[in-house]
């Protein structure tokens, strides 16, 4: 057997000996998680636009979205966050939530390099790519839409 | 001739050892046998990295004292650990004054620094040496994976990095177990890419060096009362059985791994145990203990390492694993 | 009866959504940056082609606070961005659109990081 077959081999009897996920409670409980986050976000929605009733709609999401970032933020910093995150997986990753568990944990994690190459730095380690395909992919959906603009 | 293993001729005794571990560890299978359990993982400093610098500060002098020398008497330390140019053993030396000597070989450390230093001591350059290794969980985490505050779910075949320092000091003075074989392992990489499964990364290494070991030392596993590999975790441990079935070498009840046996199952983690410290510390509290009472004559003690970088993961290369072997005996019980 | 209905939707395709996260970490052992861009990416496609604001209208915050929501807002900030001032849009539009969340995350994530030390994993 040469090297090549041998690695392919192994591989293959690695991949069948893995230890199976019973995916039901972890789907089910990244389910539930990840609506009641949601569930939340347009409670508060709901809220601010019954409270100040003068608060565009795009207002009131922005501000949704900030108090969301906000809870995620202060559970991280409590070190709650990764508890929920470890019952929950795709419930607590995908929302918002998610977003901000990704900059401030590692913030926290590096802040005794310091605050510039510590915290800062580290800052985007995780949450860096997500807004680097967003604007990237996005701009390129602008030019495509500015290019089909100018000919019709 | 062209042989791996060292068969030493004035055979070194395991004349003290010392284990330390964290709170976690602390309530896992062996919480009886080691000598302190660390009631918080900071250890009383600022940061994991300095928490793990003087729990092997605090495992050297451990050692020492157990058996019965003072630092005067040492003469030099070999050391190593799993944190990058190996800070914490380096900077722990900083506090003594003796010669050091760092050295890595992942998870395997433990064995490897106890062959060289028995190899030190059997040629009658150095009285006595000191073997010290190290893991930190919170350490460890955030160089291989992800801040600990993320809220990601671990994989069912990871492993948990034990936080825990182990010792020993090697002389041909006083009493105890004594080394009297070493094995030293190739680099053997079979194309395991998921950083996550180390364990089925490092069998085959440990396949590797078993084989020669038995080879060139014409034995069988029944010749020993215990066979113990370091952290190929659950995993692992269970594609070593099976390699080595392959080979037609069937290992019996007298195989364990240390990091599989480490925590209780409902301590969730997954497939158990890993990290340097994971066989140090074992080695260092449950099996010399039980060497020392009598209870194991002869013990082959082989742990593997996973020699990974996150830049060389990165770049889309395979887990090369290396696995060091020593035999330690006591007829005296 | 309605606003509960209205909830109900809201959890059920948040939910939903997270739950197909959960599948692909599952299945393909993604890492949670990777499952973030996936996702970005999608809201980004839905915006694109049309289609967030019909699920947007009855799904609400089941499908504004996942983080397709913001990929979808990155992408309509742009495109409204376009129509407005032309080819500068392609280039101002997106990140003033998403500017709230992102630096409510930097402010709050460089705040706490100052206030709170990292804890270990029991």
């Amino acid at each position: 057997m040469n090297e090549e077959e041998r690695i392919k081999a192994y591989n293959k009897y690695v991949k069948a000996k893995i230890p199976k996920t019973r995916p039901f409670p972890t789907l089910f409980n990244s389910f539930w998680v990840g609506g009641l986050i949601c569930l939340i976000g347009q409670g508060i929605n709901d809220l601010l636009l019954y409270l100040v009733p003068n608060l565009s709609e795009q207002a009131a999401w922005s501000y949704t979205l900030i108090i969301l970032i906000f809870i995620a933020a202060f559970l991280t910093g409590i070190g709650v966050y990764d508890k929920i995150g470890r019952f929950a997986g795709g419930g607590t990753i995908v929302p918002i939530t998610g977003f901000s568990n990704s900059i401030t944990s590692p913030s926290i994690e590096f802040k005794h390099e310091g605050i510039i190459y510590g915290i800062c730095v580290k800052m985007f380690t995780i949450a860096g790519p997500i807004i680097v395909f967003g604007v990237v992919s996005s701009s390129f959906v602008g030019l495509i839409y500015y290019i089909v603009g100018l000919f019709m | 001739m062209k042989c791996e293993t060292i068969k030493f001729k004035k055979q070194p005794k395991i004349i003290g050892s010392y284990s330390i571990v964290g709170p976690k560890e602390g309530e896992g299978n062996f919480k009886d046998y080691f000598d302190y359990i660390m009631k918080n993982d900071l250890f009383g400093e600022k940061t994991y990295e300095k928490a793990e610098r003087k729990m092997i500060e605090n495992a050297i002098t451990g050692a020492i004292q157990k058996a019965k020398l003072s630092v005067k008497d040492i003469n030099v330390l070999v050391a190593g650990d799993l944190l990058n140019q190996i800070i914490s053993s380096s900077y722990a030396a900083r506090a003594f004054n003796f010669p050091y000597l760092g050295v890595y070989g992942a998870c395997s450390t433990m064995a490897e620094s106890m062959a060289v230093a028995s190899i030190l001591v059997d040629g009658g350059y150095f009285e006595n040496v000191v073997c010290c290794t190290a893991s930190h969980f919170s350490t460890a985490e955030r160089q291989y994976r992800f801040p600990l505050e993320l809220g990601n779910q671990r994989p069912p075949v990871s492993q948990w990095t034990v936080t825990g320092a182990g010792s020993c000091v090697l002389s041909l003075n006083g009493k105890g177990p004594r080394v009297t074989m070493a094995t030293f392992g190739k680099v053997i990489d079979w194309g395991v890419v998921d950083v996550n499964n180390m364990g089925a990364a490092m069998a085959p290494s440990a396949m590797e060096t078993m084989l020669s070991h038995f080879e060139n030392t014409k034995t069988t596993p029944d010749d020993y009362d215990l066979i113990v590999t370091g952290d190929l975790g659950k995993l692992g441990s269970e594609i070593l059985i099976d390699l080595m079935e392959d080979k037609g070498i069937k290992l019996g009840v007298n195989y364990g791994d240390c990091g599989q046996m480490y925590y209780r199952r409902d301590q969730q983690t997954l497939c158990g145990g890993s990290g340097c410290g994971c066989s140090a510390t074992v080695f260092n509290s449950y099996i010399m203990r039980k060497l020392q009472d009598g209870q194991y004559k002869r013990v082959l003690f082989m742990p593997t390492g996973a020699l990974l970088s996150t830049t060389a993961t990165q770049q889309g290369e395979s887990i090369p694993g290396v696995c060091h072997a020593i035999v330690v005996e006591n007829d005296e019980g | 009866m309605e606003i509960f209905l209205d909830y109900l939707w809201v959890f059920l395709i948040g939910g939903f959504i997270c739950m197909i996260g959960e599948i692909l970490i599952i299945t393909t052992n993604m890492t949670s940056a990777r499952i973030l861009v996936t996702f970005v990416l999608v809201g980004v496609f839905l915006e694109a082609i049309g289609v967030f604001d019909y699920i947007s209208a009855f799904a609400g915050a089941g499908i504004n606070v996942p983080i397709i929501g913001f990929g979808a807002s990155l992408t309509k900030g742009t495109i409204s961005a376009v129509e407005s001032q032309g080819l500068l849009g392609i280039f101002t539009g997106c990140l003033t659109s998403t500017a709230g969340g992102i630096s409510a995350a930097i402010i709050f994530g460089f705040i706490f990081a100052l206030i709170f030390k990292s804890h270990t994993k029991k």
